[in-house]
């Protein structure tokens, strides 16, 4: 049997979640072992046209030149898989969605004639169906790995949904909110990290993004009520996952800027 | 240990804090992995042990709805604190663990029991309120056909060395539960500290045999009278009442109260009051493969109602608001736990109030409910 073939694909994004993959470098021979991998600019030279059995796709569509390319990467993959914050909700560079994008690049570049953008960043599923979506900024090594070993082997991946406070108590780690109140966005985050930021005293950031039927406004009521002004809150949610649904409805509501930019 | 084996008055003698500090090298050297109350993480949980010098002497806690604090007291007691995040389920019902594993070979799949060491605890500093849940968790894991051999074994090795409450939080409601402060059976030795010792309930021939390897005294009338002045201050201090009449009635006459919604409203459906819990038993299984997939292990994991895929079946979402499983945790804990084992799922040691991080707080909300029906 021929071994499927896989390939990754970068739109805007940093290369931390394609890094995470190399990171992998153990697994990722085992993986490699049952696939071949025949387009992956970041890590051989090897560039084979599609078709391709699975896609890996890191990164958001912010260029009129992406939002082609994506579209012939879908026509190209049978199995179409997004990977980290930026493919899956935008991505930190999502913060510019809404603001006047011309006016930043006047301030940045000398000759901005040149530069041709899309005034928003958006995610991948914008743009094409996507199959499965594999969030985190960075992902997780050992979700990707899973993911992949789960299509190989035609079962349900173990990616789980629920908060970050489940495995903080999963592990041990004593509630750093309660205990020293810190804030933590850990309530509301999908779990993918193994509870990371909180075993080391810091507060969940919200890297795999909201937890599906997240509760913002109770979160964020608590977080007022034990200090935190409304603009500070709003901030710790415009980060990574800004353009998420759930994230960017709740900053906006706190700045009293309903369905408006920032 | 076994309730049928205590015996009805437990004998009493002292123990100076030098011999209490030579209990820990006697569990030890029995055999005995020591757990109990330590300072980790600017909290007091429950670790291992290896010598009077780990307890937290001089702290203890504040708690409040959603909060904790670690605080220094002006003596030098021991226990002289209530019950933290940790409970004694994580030793007994650990939050992951290896049922099975199975094997690709020539012949086919080899299938086999995930056997483990028992680990063969010494419980150091269990509450009145902590041993109601070990009875209820009993119930729940050994009671009926089918026993959870994991937590028989290791339940069944443990030695139970209880201590008495001198203090409570403010989100005690054991005397409201009747399941403290007072520590009255389960255990096989029960501690009441005293500035200059301990005094000792033994109630079974294991406890009798720690206590045997070590020097104790006769109670004085001084010490028993300290003794009890120091339990009857946690009773004072107990000041959250919560009305249990009729409450499984009340609560399932109420499926549909505005109440459900506005506790939806505030709870964040985060897991943390049923991680917390040491009653609650919910898991899930999941088969774990290596990446060759020849090696598969069949896992266990601590899992919650208010997980949104924890009632998925049959291509739905059974409880698909926050309401429904608020709701469903509730009316567990408090109602159909009667039906399913017989006493209450809630032994009123007041977590579920404290570690939920926006405070929602159970007695408030069945008081709610019952206000609004008078
Ligand atoms: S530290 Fe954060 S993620 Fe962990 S239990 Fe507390 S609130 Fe939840
Ligand atoms: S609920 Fe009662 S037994 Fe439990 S810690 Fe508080 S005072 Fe002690
Ligand atoms: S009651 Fe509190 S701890 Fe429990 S799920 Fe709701 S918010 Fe989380
Ligand atoms: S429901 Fe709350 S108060 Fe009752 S036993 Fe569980 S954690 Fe303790």
């Amino acid at each position: 049997m021929e071994k499927p073939r896989l390939a990754v694909f970068k739109f805007a994004s940093c290369d931390g979640c394609q890094l995470s993959l190399l990171d992998a470098e153990d697994q990722l021979l085992s993986v490699a072992d049952a696939l071949e991998i025949v387009y992956f600019p970041e890590a051989t030279s090897r560039m084979e046209a599609g078709p391709y059995d699975i896609a890996l796709i890191e990164g958001s569509i912010s260029t009129p030149h992406d939002a082609a390319r994506i579209q012939q990467v879908r026509r190209d993959s049978r199995f179409l898989m997004t990977i980290g914050a930026c493919a899956t909700s935008g991505g930190i560079q999502a913060l510019r969605n809404g603001a006047d994008s011309a006016e930043f690049m006047r301030a940045v570049y000398a000759s901005p004639g040149y530069i041709e953008v899309l005034d928003q960043s958006t995610p991948i599923a914008d743009h094409v169906t996507v199959d499965f979506e594999l969030r985190g900024c960075p992902i997780n090594q050992y979700q990707l790995i899973e993911v992949i070993q789960s299509l190989l082997a035609g079962r349900t991946p173990r990616t789980p949904g629920h908060s970050v406070c489940l495995d903080c108590k999963r592990r041990g780690t004593v509630c750093i909110t309660v205990a020293q109140g810190i804030a933590c966005l850990g309530p509301v985050t999908q779990s993918g990290c193994n509870a990371l930021c909180p075993s080391y005293n810091r507060g969940c950031y919200g890297c795999f993004g909201p937890a599906s039927q997240s509760n913002l406004v109770s979160l964020t009521s608590q977080m007022e009520q034990d200090g935190a002004s409304k603009q500070e809150i709003s901030n710790s949610l415009q980060n990574f996952n800004n353009n998420a649904p759930a994230f960017r409805e709740e900053s906006r509501r706190l700045l009293d800027r309903n369905g408006e930019p920032y | 240990m076994n309730d049928s084996v205590q015996s009805v008055d437990p004998e009493t003698c002292f123990l100076t804090l030098d011999e209490f500090a030579r209990l820990f090298e006697v569990l030890i050297s029995r055999g005995y992995e020591v757990i109990g109350p330590t300072i980790d993480q600017e909290a007091i949980v429950y670790g291992q042990l290896s010598s009077i010098d780990d307890l937290p002497r001089g702290w203890t806690d504040q708690q409040e709805p959603g909060k904790y604090r670690l605080v220094r007291r002006d003596d030098n007691a021991l226990f002289g604190y209530v019950v933290g995040p940790s409970s004694w389920k994580k030793q007994l019902f650990p939050p992951v663990s290896t049922l099975a594993r199975a094997d690709r070979t020539e012949e086919g799949w080899q299938f086999q029991e995930a056997k483990e060491e028992t680990p063969r605890y010494a419980f150091l500093g269990v509450r009145a309120c902590e041993l109601a849940a070990m009875k209820i968790q009993d119930r729940v894991f050994t009671g009926g056909p089918y026993v959870d051999s994991i937590y028989e074994q290791r339940r069944s090795q443990a030695l139970v060395i209880a201590v008495n409450c001198t203090q409570a939080a403010s989100t005690c409601f054991c005397t409201s539960m009747e399941t403290g402060p007072r520590c009255k059976a389960g255990f096989d030795l029960a501690l009441t500290e005293l500035p200059d010792g301990f005094l000792v309930e033994v109630a079974t021939a294991a406890g009798a045999e720690i206590l045997s390897d070590l020097q104790t005294m006769k109670v004085s009338p001084e010490q028993d009278t300290q003794a009890n002045a120091a339990r009857q201050q946690a009773v004072d201090q107990i000041e959250r009442r919560f009305d249990t009449t009729d409450i499984k009635d009340l609560l399932m006459s109420n499926l549909e109260h505005p109440r459900w919604d506005d506790v939806a409203e505030r709870c964040l459906s985060c897991t943390n009051c049923t991680m917390v819990c040491p009653t609650c038993f919910c898991s899930s299984v999941e088969e774990v493969s290596d990446l060759t997939g020849d090696h598969v292990e069949r896992q266990r994991q601590w899992d919650s109602c208010f997980n949104l895929d924890f009632s998925y079946m049959n291509g739905g979402l059974v409880r698909n608001s926050i309401r429904n499983r608020y709701r469903q945790w509730l009316t567990h804990k408090l109602a159909t736990w009667i039906d399913q084992f017989g006493t209450s799922g809630c032994v009123g040691c007041g977590r579920c109030i404290t570690w939920c991080p926006v405070g929602i707080d159970l007695t408030q909300e069945v008081n709610a409910i019952r206000e609004s029906e008078s």
